[in-house]
C-alpha cells in the first residue's frame, strides 16, 4: 500500500433545512425547488475522518456524491472545508427519485468503476443518516454490494498502513453506552457517528493539515477542474434497476409537523395594582410545588 | 475514557522531534525562527494566539541600531514596506505642569544610534512575520503552528528536553527558544525568572485611535511617508513614575502611557485613568479637534532590563530571548524591546549552529550569553553606570533631598535660569545622561514639572474628548472565553495579598463590578473582614496580578481569551 491511503467520501445534497433558507408549500410539504442544496450535515462527519486519515498517512480522497448537476456545489463545500482531492458525481435523468436501494446500486458501481478506472480503494467513508432521508441505510447496503466489512458509529480511527488494518472506536448504543475498540482488514466502510472528532496531537499533522488548507484554497476555486461527472451509462446500469423504477421503496405518507402556536395569551398587570397581582399569585400557587 | 487514537509517527521512544521548537512568534520568536530556517535548521514555531499579533502589544517604535549585530530588515528585506506604519521623522518631548508645557527636540536623542525607526501595530506586524517565518520554517521541515500554547518544559532525568502543550503531545527538541515575552512560563518553569517584585516590572497601557491619513498630515503637518513620536511627562499623572506617548500610525494614532508598576502599586493609581488623564490634557487638543474614536484599548507588562536582563538566560537546551529573558530596555522615555528581541533571538540561532554537534546540551546557551556580551547588548541592557548612579539616586534619603532642593526656590532658580533651560535641553538628549534618570520621583516627575513651570509656556485649548469607559473598553475587545476553565487563580482572596491587583490590573476598578479584580467587605462572626474575587473574563492577560497579587497564573489555552486586532 505504499503508506499511501485511497478513501472516497460518499456525501449528499440535503434540503437547507434552516431558518429562513427552507420553503414549505401551503400544505406544509417541502418546496425542493425553492429550497436550496447543503451537504448533509452527518456526510461532515464521514469528510472529516477521511481527512484525518489523509494528514496521518498521506493519500488521496476523492468526494463522491449522486443527484442532480446542482449536487456539484456539495461536492465543491466537501473540497473547501475538509480539502478533498477530487469530485466524482453521479447525475443523469435515470438516476432521479432513487431510494437508498437504487442509491446503493449505483454508488456500488461507480465504485467498481472508480477502481477500475483510477485506483484502488482502501477506505470508504460515509456520514450516519442523512438529513432528508433519515434511514440510515445507504451506507450499509453500499457495503453489502461491495462485499466489504463495516464499521458503523464509529468515534475515533486510525489505521495501519502496513498490515492493512483499521482500528476504530465505536459507539454501541445500549441501555448504557459503551465504546468498543475493533479492528478490520482493508479495504473497508466506515460509518463517522456525529460523535466523530478528528485529533491532531502531533505538530507534524497540523503541519500537514495547514499545508492542505493553503493547497486547496487554490483547488477549490476551480472546482470544475476536479469535477468528473458519471451518468448510468457510464456506470453500466439498466434503467429498471435504478432511479424511481429501480427503488422499491414507496413512501405512503408525510405527515407534516404542526407549527407550534406563536403567540400566548398574555394578561398585562401592573405591579401596583394589588388586587391584580394577587390574582397572579394565586394562579401561580398552583406551579409552585407547595401547597 | 480517552476516545482518541494516538498515531504512531515520531522518533523511537514515541515523541515527536524537531531540531528546533520556538515559543512564541513576536519580534524575538520570528528572527530566531527566520535565522534557523535560513541556517537549514529544522523549525516549529508554536504561538498561542489564533493567529501571531492577537496577544501582543507594544508602543510602538522599532528600532533598527547602528550598532546591533541584527534588525529585523535582515531577515524580512520588505518588512518596512510591508508591515509597519510609518518612520518617525519627527520626536518631541512635552513637559507638562499643570496647562504649562515645555517641549523639547528629541531629534538627537532619538536619532543617536538609530540606522531606522519606525511605528508598527502588533497585529498587522506579527501576523505579517508569522506567514513569512512559516514559509522560511517550511521550507526546512518545520512550520508555524498557532492556537498552540506551551504549557511547561518537557525534562529527562530533570534535563530539559522539549516542551509540553495544552493542544499537542510532548516534542522533544535540540534546541528551546522561549520567546514566549513578558511573563514567560518557560523561564519561569526553568526556574530563570520570578514574578515577585513590582519594581522589576513596568506596565503599559495603550489606546488606538482612528483618525484617516489625511487628517494625520494636515494636523501634524507631516507627509505620506513621514511620522511623529510625543512624549509626555511631568505632574499630569500625579506622583506615578512613568510617562506617555503618541505615535503615528498610517491611518491611527498610538497613545499610551509606561509606568513602574511598584510606582502604580504604591499610589494604588488607576491605569485607565492615567490613561484618560493623558487623553484629555489640554495639549492633545490639537490633535483631536473634538473627535475621538477609540479603536482598542490594550495593556501588557514590560520588563525593566536594568533589573531583570538575565546575565544567563539559558538552562540546558531552553534559551531565553526577549522580554522572556528581560531584554526590555527603557533609555528614558525611549523604549526598546522588539528591537533587543530581534537581536537576542538571532543570535541564539547562530549559537545553536555554530556549537552544534557538541555533546554538551548547554554549550548553545553558554555560546548565546557570550555573543550577548560581545556584541554590546548586554550592556546596553543592564548599563554598568546604572549600577552606580543607582546605588545612591535611589536612595530614599537623597531623592527627598533633592526633591526638597528642586521644590525650593532654589530648585526654581536652578532649573529656571536660560543657560540652565539649553543645559537640560542638551541633557535630556544625551543618551548618557537619560539612561543615568534613575527610577524615582525626581526624573519622572519632579524635574519634568519644574521644568514645565519654569520654562513652558500655557496651553489655552479645551480639549473635550470623552475616553470610553472601563466598561465600554472591555465590550470593545473580541475575547472567546475558555468557560469553566479560568488561567488565573486566586491563591490567596485576602486584601492584604491580592487588593492591589483591584486598582493595578487595568481593566478592573475599585467600585467597577464588571473588571476582572473586585473587593467586598464581609462580615465573618461580628468582625468585617476585606476579601477580593475574581473573574478571568475581561481579562487582557497583561500580567500584572501575576506580580502584585498572590495567584496561580498562567496563559490562556491556545486560541482563547483576548484577541487584539490593532496590538
Ligand atoms: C505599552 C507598551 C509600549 C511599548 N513600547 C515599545 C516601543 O515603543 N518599542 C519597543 O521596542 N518595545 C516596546 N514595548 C516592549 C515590546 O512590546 C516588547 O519588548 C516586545 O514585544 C518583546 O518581544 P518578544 O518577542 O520577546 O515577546 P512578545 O512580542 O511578547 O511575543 C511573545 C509571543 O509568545 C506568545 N506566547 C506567550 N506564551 C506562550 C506560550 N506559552 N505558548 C505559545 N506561545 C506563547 C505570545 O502570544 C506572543 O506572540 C512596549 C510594550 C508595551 C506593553
Ligand atoms: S486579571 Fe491580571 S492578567 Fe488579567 S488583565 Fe487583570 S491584571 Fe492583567
Amino acid at each position: 500500500m505504499e503508506g499511501i491511503v485511497r478513501s472516497v467520501v460518499l456525501t449528499k445534497g440535503v434540503p437547507d433545512f434552516s431558518e429562513g433558507a427552507v420553503s414549505f408549500n401551503e400544505e406544509g410539504h417541502l418546496e425542493r425547488g425553492k429550497t436550496p442544496t447543503v451537504m448533509n450535515p452527518n456526510d461532515e462527519f464521514a469528510l472529516q475522518a477521511a481527512l484525518q486519515t489523509k494528514v496521518r498517512h498521506g493519500g488521496h480522497v476523492s468526494g463522491m456524491s449522486m443527484g442532480p448537476p446542482g449536487y456539484a456545489s456539495v461536492l465543491e463545500e466537501a473540497m473547501e472545508s475538509v480539502y478533498t482531492d477530487d469530485s466524482y458525481l453521479l447525475s443523469d435523468r435515470e438516476l432521479a427519485a432513487s431510494d437508498t436501494w437504487a442509491t446503493a446500486i449505483t454508488l456500488c458501481s461507480a465504485l467498481e468503476k472508480y477502481q477500475e478506472e483510477v485506483a484502488d480503494v482502501d477506505l470508504v467513508f460515509a456520514g450516519f443518516k442523512t438529513a432528508d432521508g433519515e434511514t440510515g441505510q445507504t451506507g450499509p447496503q453500499t457495503c453489502w454490494g461491495l462485499d466489504w466489512p463495516i464499521v458503523t458509529h464509529v468515534l475515533a480511527l486510525d489505521i495501519d498502513p502496513d498490515e492493512g488494518i483499521l482500528r476504530a472506536k465505536r459507539l454501541v448504543e445500549g441501555d448504557v453506552d459503551e465504546i468498543e475498540t475493533v479492528e478490520a482488514p482493508l479495504p473497508c466502510v466506515v460509518i463517522a457517528d456525529p460523535e466523530f472528532e478528528p485529533t491532531y496531537r502531533k505538530a507534524t499533522h497540523r503541519l500537514t493539515h495547514k499545508q492542505l488548507r493553503g493547497e486547496t484554497r487554490e483547488r477549490a476555486a476551480d472546482h470544475e477542474e476536479y469535477l468528473t461527472t458519471w451518468d448510468h451509462q457510464d456506470l453500466n446500469l439498466d434503467p429498471d434497476y435504478i432511479g424511481l423504477d429501480g427503488s422499491p421503496t414507496i413512501v405512503s405518507a408525510v405527515d407534516p409537523i404542526p407549527k407550534a402556536p406563536s403567540e400566548r395569551e398574555a394578561t398585562m398587570v401592573d405591579p401596583s395594582d394589588e388586587d391584580g397581582m394577587e390574582k397572579i399569585f394565586d394562579e401561580m400557587h398552583a406551579f409552585a410545588g407547595g401547597d | 475514557m480517552s476516545r482518541g487514537f494516538g498515531s504512531a509517527t515520531g522518533g523511537t521512544d514515541g515523541y515527536e522531534h524537531y531540531d528546533a521548537v520556538v515559543v512564541g512568534c513576536g519580534p524575538g520568536g520570528a528572527a530566531a525562527a527566520a535565522r534557523l530556517a535560513d541556517h537549514g535548521v529544522e523549525t516549529l514555531v508554536l504561538e498561542r494566539g489564533v493567529e501571531a499579533g492577537s496577544k501582543n502589544v507594544s508602543g510602538g517604535l522599532l528600532y533598527a541600531e547602528e550598532s546591533a549585530p541584527y534588525t529585523l530588515d535582515d531577515f524580512f528585506p520588505d518588512f518596512r514596506t510591508e508591515a509597519a506604519e510609518r518612520p518617525v521623522t519627527d520626536y518631541h518631548i512635552h513637559n507638562l505642569s499643570g496647562n504649562r508645557v515645555k517641549t523639547y527636540d528629541l531629534t538627537d536623542l532619538h536619532e543617536h544610534d538609530t540606522d531606522w525607526c519606525d511605528a508598527v501595530l502588533r497585529r498587522p506586524m506579527d501576523s505579517w512575520l508569522e506567514r513569512r517565518v512559516h514559509e522560511k520554517t517550511s521550507e526546512t521541515g518545520g512550520g508555524v503552528l498557532t492556537g498552540v500554547r506551551v504549557n511547561g518544559l518537557l525534562r529527562e532525568n530533570g534535563e530539559i528536553v522539549g516542551v509540553t502543550c495544552d493542544e499537542l503531545d510532548p516534542i522533544k527538541a535540540d534546541l528551546i527558544v522561549a520567546a514566549d515575552g513578558v511573563n514567560s512560563e518557560l523561564a519561569r518553569d526553568a526556574g530563570l525568572m520570578d514574578w515577585e517584585e513590582p519594581d522589576e516590572w513596568f506596565q503599559g497601557v495603550k489606546a488606538v485611535v482612528e483618525m484617516d491619513s489625511e487628517t494625520i498630515a494636515d494636523r501634524f503637518d507631516i507627509e505620506e511617508d513621514e511620522g511623529v513620536a510625543h512624549l509626555f511627562s511631568g505632574d499630569l499623572f500625579q506622583d506615578v513614575r512613568g510617562g506617555g506617548f503618541l505615535y503615528t500610525n498610517e491611518d491611527s494614532l498610538s497613545i499610551g502611557t509606561v509606568f513602574h508598576l511598584d510606582s502604580l502599586v504604591e499610589e494604588q493609581a488607576e491605569p485607565h485613568e492615567l490613561l484618560d488623564a493623558l487623553l484629555t490634557h489640554p495639549l492633545l487638543a490639537q490633535w483631536f479637534r473634538g473627535e475621538y474614536d477609540e479603536r482598542e484599548y490594550a495593556a501588557k507588562l514590560v520588563p525593566d532590563s536594568k533589573k531583570v536582563a538575565h546575565r544567563e538566560p539559558y538552562r540546558d537546551r531552553l534559551v531565553l530571548v526577549g522580554d522572556a529573558a528581560g531584554q526590555m530596555q527603557a533609555q528614558g522615555p525611549i523604549i526598546k524591546g522588539m528591537n533587543h528581541a530581534v537581536t537576542a533571538g538571532a543570535l541564539a540561532a547562530d549559537a545553536f549552529v555554530v556549537t552544534r554537534g557538541n555533546a554538551d546540551p548547554e554549550a548553545a546557551g553558554r555560546r548565546y550569553t557570550t555573543m550577548l556580551e560581545k556584541s554590546g547588548t548586554m550592556d546596553k541592557l543592564r548599563p554598568r553606570r546604572y549600577d552606580i548612579s543607582r546605588r545612591v539616586g535611589e536612595r530614599d534619603v537623597v531623592t527627598n533631598a533633592v526633591e526638597r532642593v528642586l521644590d525650593s526656590r532654589i530648585g526654581s532658580v536652578a532649573v529656571g535660569n536660560p543657560i540652565a533651560e539649553r543645559a537640560l535641553k542638551r541633557a535630556y538628549n544625551s543618551p548618557f545622561l537619560v539612561s543615568m534618570l534613575s527610577d524615582t520621583r525626581t526624573g519622572y516627575v519632579s524635574l519634568p514639572a519644574l521644568i514645565g513651570e519654569e520654562h513652558g509656556r500655557t496651553v489655552h485649548w479645551e480639549n473635550e474628548i470623552e475616553p470610553p469607559t472601563l466598561a465600554e473598553r472591555i465590550g470593545d475587545l473580541t475575547y472567546d472565553t475558555d468557560v469553566g476553565n479560568p488561567h488565573i487563580r486566586l491563591r490567596d482572596e485576602s486584601y492584604e495579598a491580592s487588593g492591589a491587583a483591584v486598582a493595578a490590573c487595568p481593566v478592573s476598578a475599585e467600585d467597577f463590578g464588571g473588571g476582572c479584580y473586585r473587593s467586598e467587605t464581609v462580615e465573618t462572626n461580628g468582625s468585617e473582614e476585606r476579601l477580593v474575587s475574581l473573574d478571568t473574563q475581561p481579562c487582557v492577560e497583561c500580567g500584572t496580578c501575576a506580580i502584585v497579587a498572590d495567584t496561580e497564573w498562567e496563559h490562556p489555552r491556545g486560541g482563547k481569551g483576548v484577541e487584539y486586532r490593532e496590538g
